[in-house]
């Protein structure tokens, strides 16, 4: 089918090509398009994961350290995978991404969830109040405040 | 041009399980280190997939899936493991069962306190 687009679109391009100088046909204009949004996704994905993995490592408390994590994990790996999708087109391999997708989205909020309730069971208190990040003169030589 | 992207995206996952890894050893508590590793197998997962488009094969894909409910498995036999001392039982107390009992007792009892 493309093939005889294309060549019921081959005078069309020979006229663009004598007027503007260059042929611009919808299917390069179509495939940047893609390329553009694809790219914009994943770009937005590693955004978020890589906030997330920095929020889990600097936040100052437990629970903050959870919110950091289960929130942008779960954002971040979604958009990663709809930007792969949108690169792989419809083939088998969107439907392997997109249960990989779901099943992400399922179990990484539940997981959570499970984490955060077991840490609240055991008695682990948040840190409440205004919290004032440890200056430098006030880490021992162990690396702790 | 999508392959430098692809390989970028690939990198940021390794940089952001490095800095899990910082979490993962000074975690000051169990949990910190429970949710590392939830984390990490999140990001093990994008990465196979980037992987996969990188050298062209679908097989990543597959192997991603598996990973996906093996870390969600994993976090929970790890935190029920640590909450009640053994894998075997149910992960919630039964209405009548004589053995998670005083388990119970123990979770209300810190829950309120």
């Amino acid at each position: 089918m493309s093939e005889t687009s294309h060549m019921e679109a081959a005078p069309d391009a020979l006229h663009d090509v004598a007027h503007h100088g260059a042929a611009i046909g919808w299917d390069s204009v179509l495939e940047w398009g893609l390329t553009l949004l694809s790219g914009g996704l994943i770009l937005i994905g590693v955004f978020f994961v890589l906030a997330g993995a920095l929020g889990l490592l600097r936040m100052p408390d437990f629970y903050t350290r959870m919110h950091a994590a289960g929130m942008t994990d779960t954002l971040g790996a979604e958009f990663i995978l709809m930007g792969l999708m949108v690169q792989s087109g419809f083939s088998q391999m969107t439907f392997k991404l997109l249960l990989v997708a779901f099943f992400l989205f399922v179990t990484s909020p539940a997981a959570s969830h499970a984490i955060a309730n077991a840490a609240h069971k055991s008695g682990l208190k948040p840190k409440l109040g205004l919290y004032k990040a440890p200056s430098i003169n006030e880490i021992d030589e162990h690396g702790s405040a | 041009m999508m392959m430098y992207l692809y390989i970028t995206a690939a990198l940021a996952m390794m940089v952001g399980m490095v800095l899990l890894l910082g979490r993962l050893i000074s975690g000051p508590s169990l949990y910190d280190r429970a949710l590392a590793v939830n984390s990490f197998g999140t990001k093990v997962v994008l990465f196979l997939c980037l992987f996969s488009f990188i050298i062209g094969r679908a097989d990543g894909v597959d192997i991603a899936i598996l990973y996906t409910l093996m870390n969600f498995i994993a976090t929970i036999a790890i935190l029920k493991f640590f909450r009640y001392r053994a894998l075997s039982g149910p992960l919630t107390p039964l209405p009548n069962s004589k053995k998670f009992d005083d388990l119970r007792a123990a979770d209300n009892q810190s829950g309120e306190s």
